[in-house]
């Protein structure tokens, strides 16, 4: 496979991964200012932040409030990381890859394109805003289906797979470390009795609050929460289970190589980070100081995929 | 007067009645209700967005892929009309790698005084680096597009000889695709000659091209500008259909004397490349050094038989206007036979009574810049003011070598759905050839194009204009 081809799967498929999560965070900032209105303008400060777009963001608004948030991170073709540039994004890298999938993959792909541009060719009326949500993550799984269903399970699939577990990573890093912060800002807090109502938006925002309830019960804690995210092996977007499959994939990759490449070695120094620890001993370590070097080792691991994978040189 | 009355239609006689091609499916048009008609119209196009099927427009943003326009009214031709075809655009296209060969070589031709050496040493398609070059299998055109326009019951003329890269064989495919997606059943009761194997057919005469430093079976892949060349959905589309590779030049370097596409497990050589780039921009090393689509250095590995660059570079020279008006001249030099298919009448301004003759008659004719393409500096005369005439005139006396003239054609017709039923509309139509040592294969039926403005004679896709479906019939 070339390796323009492999890096065109590896970002069409991060793109599309995230312009999925973009709109779990706005659905976690809707939910929040409409049950507690009196904090709205903080959640969706923190919103903002999740995406790490907030330096893009206030140079274009003056103040943080739901339609500036919403539209910014929904339509923004300056904001690089707007559903919209991402879907383009995604459909640009599908073009010129366009030989290594499926024609159900492309036309899924393409057509997720030319319904989105519609959708958002003019500002989403925030009572048109949760529909519009849905369809975005609807079209973002109809392609993930046709991956599914319809490619061939080589190099093409692993390359598609990796690009979403390191986005997918790094989207779960991102939620829990800015809300981590902006509930508990020292770590003697931690294990306090907390507002369930915050704790929940971390769960809605990864579509993890039933999946909870289903291995912890009721007892929602930051403990479990966070043992939840970081560890829990059902979960599929919990970090563990994104390098679970990053590993997998990058095993098939490697396969028949003479030479182990130097991505490998990351991939288990990033476990390593994460592996065998307890939750006590993270929290009691920081929570914020883990989920900082993870994402830096996440975004390490991605750099190295691309270049022993030749991408661009 | 209707346009009915002075062009050839090919679906409709004077009388209303159909032409015989056209008998099976005008009966069952006839029993169609119009409104079914339109609404698969309207799905075509729905399935052609979807699918893709798009061309970009230079300069534009993402959002300005553009559909070409489809007819649902297939243009239909005989076995026996093709079978003329056939034979003709056999015999051109054996004499055009001939004449490459010959100019390349030689030169016979131009020692026997048939086509003046200026037309040729002071023309920008004929590349110098390409003298004493011997391609493999002695191939420059692999792939071919002959244009044809028709303008009576027997008249098909050669309107143009596309042997750089001609494209639109995606659009061939797809329309049929369509068609047999929407019409079932229409294929069911007419035997029309499949053009599906032409995919497969490409990658075989490709792969038989291979250079003599191939080991194994061939490698190939498709060169392509990248992603907002307009025609990039074709490129993408051969590629695919192919099983090959879709590279740019950025994906491509030279390794031991290979050109080599850069993979995930490191530099592999390729065979056969089949480029949609232009020569000018194939090795910034040779021609244009501003080039960032080539590759640098991959004309030194042509010439020593590394690669097979598929067309061949300087398979210009055998398309251009000026050489154009020699074709049948160049036709006979090398085949010894008369030309099946005819050119279009063709004045040489360079000649002094072709100079008073078309200066005589200009509003009637249509002027040509021998180097121009896609339309630029041309002279339409009967569309064109008194005050354009005569400007006209004064450019053509100061530099009269600079121009052809042709006269006004009357182009077929062939009807289209239009809001009020079947309406006539001027057609063209690109058969595609390959050529290879296995020899020159014609997928029976090729790209209509056709203008979709009533009484518009131009069928170009910039300017508007629409396709149809080809069905070539079987015996």
């Amino acid at each position: 496979m070339l390796g323009k081809t492999a890096g065109g799967l590896y970002w069409m498929f991060r793109y599309l991964e995230r312009s999925e999560n973009l709109t779990r965070m706005i659905d976690v900032g809707l939910r929040m200012a409409l049950t507690r209105p009196d904090n709205a303008q903080d959640e969706w400060a923190s919103v903002i932040d999740s995406a790490g777009v907030r330096e893009g963001y206030e140079q274009v608004h003056d103040r943080v409030d739901a339609a500036g948030v919403v539209d910014y991170l929904l339509r923004d073709r300056d904001n690089a990381s707007s559903v919209m540039s991402a879907i383009v994004g995604a459909r640009t890298n599908a073009r010129m890859v366009r030989t290594a999938l499926t024609r159900e993959v492309w036309e899924a792909t393409n057509e997720c394109w030319l319904q989105l541009k519609e959708l958002l060719a003019t500002p989403v009326a925030p009572r048109e805003l949760p529909e519009a949500l849905g369809m975005i993550r609807k079209q973002s799984a109809l392609v993930r289906a046709a991956l599914h269903g319809t490619m061939l399970r080589n190099e093409t699939y692993n390359f598609s797979r990796i690009g979403t577990f390191v986005e997918r990573a790094d989207n779960t890093a991102r939620i829990l470390d800015v809300k981590y912060y902006v509930l508990l800002p020292t770590a003697s807090q931690v294990g306090s009795s907390l507002d369930n109502v915050q704790w929940e938006t971390i769960l809605r925002s990864v579509s993890g609050h039933r999946s909870y309830r289903t291995s912890h019960g009721f007892d929602i804690t930051p403990r479990g929460i966070t043992e939840f995210l970081l560890f829990d092996r059902q979960m599929p977007r919990s970090l563990a289970f994104c390098y679970g499959k990053i590993g997998e994939n990058l095993a098939y990759l490697e396969k028949g190589r003479p030479e182990r490449l130097p991505s490998h070695d990351i991939l288990d120094m990033c476990k390593q980070g994460f592996e065998g620890q307890s939750v006590d001993a993270i929290l009691e370590r920081g929570l914020h100081e883990f989920l900082g070097e993870f994402k830096r080792n996440n975004s390490t691991l991605g750099s190295q995929i691309e270049q022993d994978y030749r991408f661009h040189r | 007067m209707s346009s009915s009355e002075r062009f050839f239609d090919e679906m409709l006689e004077d009388g209303g009645g159909h032409r015989a091609p056209y008998r099976q499916y005008g009966s069952w048009f006839d029993n169609e209700d119009i409104g079914r008609l339109r609404k698969k119209a309207s799905e075509a196009e729905v399935f052609f967005r979807r699918t893709g099927i798009t061309f970009n427009v230079y300069g534009e943003q993402d959002g300005d892929e553009r559909l070409i326009p489809f007819d649902i009214i297939p243009r239909i031709i005989s076995a026996r009309e093709w079978a003329r075809l056939e034979r003709g655009i056999e015999q051109r296209v054996r004499a055009i790698n001939a004449f490459l060969h010959d100019i390349y070589h030689r030169q016979e031709i131009l020692r026997s005084g048939r086509v003046p050496v200026d037309l040729i040493a002071e023309n920008e398609a004929f590349l110098p680096e390409m003298i004493g070059v011997a391609p493999p299998g002695d191939i420059y055109t692999h792939i071919v597009g002959i244009d044809l326009v028709r303008t009576g019951a027997d008249e098909f003329l050669v309107l143009e000889d596309n042997a750089r890269t001609p494209s639109g064989v995606s659009y061939m495919l797809e329309n049929r695709e369509t068609m047999l997606h929407m019409f079932p059943e229409l294929f069911a009761d007419t035997r029309v000659r499949p053009v599906s194997a032409y995919p497969r057919g490409l990658r075989r005469s490709l792969a038989a091209s291979a250079p003599m430093k191939c080991e194994g079976e061939p490698v190939l892949a498709v060169l392509t500008p990248g992603i907002h060349n307009s025609a990039y959905f074709e490129h993408s589309f051969l590629a695919d259909e192919m099983g090959v590779e879709l590279v740019e030049g950025h994906d491509l370097r030279i390794e031991n004397g290979r050109v080599a596409m850069r993979t995930t497990r490191g530099y592999k050589p390729i065979d056969v490349l089949y480029r949609r780039v232009d020569d000018e921009f194939l090795d910034p090393l040779t021609f244009n050094p501003d080039s960032m689509l080539g590759v640098p250095g991959i004309m030194d590995v042509y010439r020593s038989g590394g690669i097979t660059i598929a067309n061949a570079p300087g398979t210009g020279i055998a398309d251009d206007k000026a050489l154009y008006s020699y074709m049948p001249t160049i036709v006979e030099f090398y085949t010894g036979e008369k030309p099946i298919l005819k050119n279009v009448p063709t004045w040489r301004c360079s000649e002094p009574d072709s100079l008073a003759y078309v200066l005589d008659h200009l509003s009637e004719l249509v002027v040509k810049e021998v180097h121009g393409s896609g339309g630029y500096g041309m002279l339409v005369g009967p569309a064109a003011s008194k005050r354009e005439l005569s400007d006209f005139a004064n450019k053509l006396r100061a530099f009269p070598s600079n121009y052809i003239a042709q006269p006004t054609l009357a182009l077929s017709t062939v009807p289209i759905l239009g809001k009020k039923g079947l309406a006539p509309r001027h057609v063209d139509l690109r058969p595609f050839v390959r050529v290879s040592p296995r020899g020159i294969e014609i997928t029976p039926g090729g790209l209509s194009r056709v203008a979709l403005k009533e009484g518009s004679l131009v069928v170009n896709s910039s300017q508007g204009g629409g396709t149809k479906d080809t069905w070539v019939l079987e015996e």
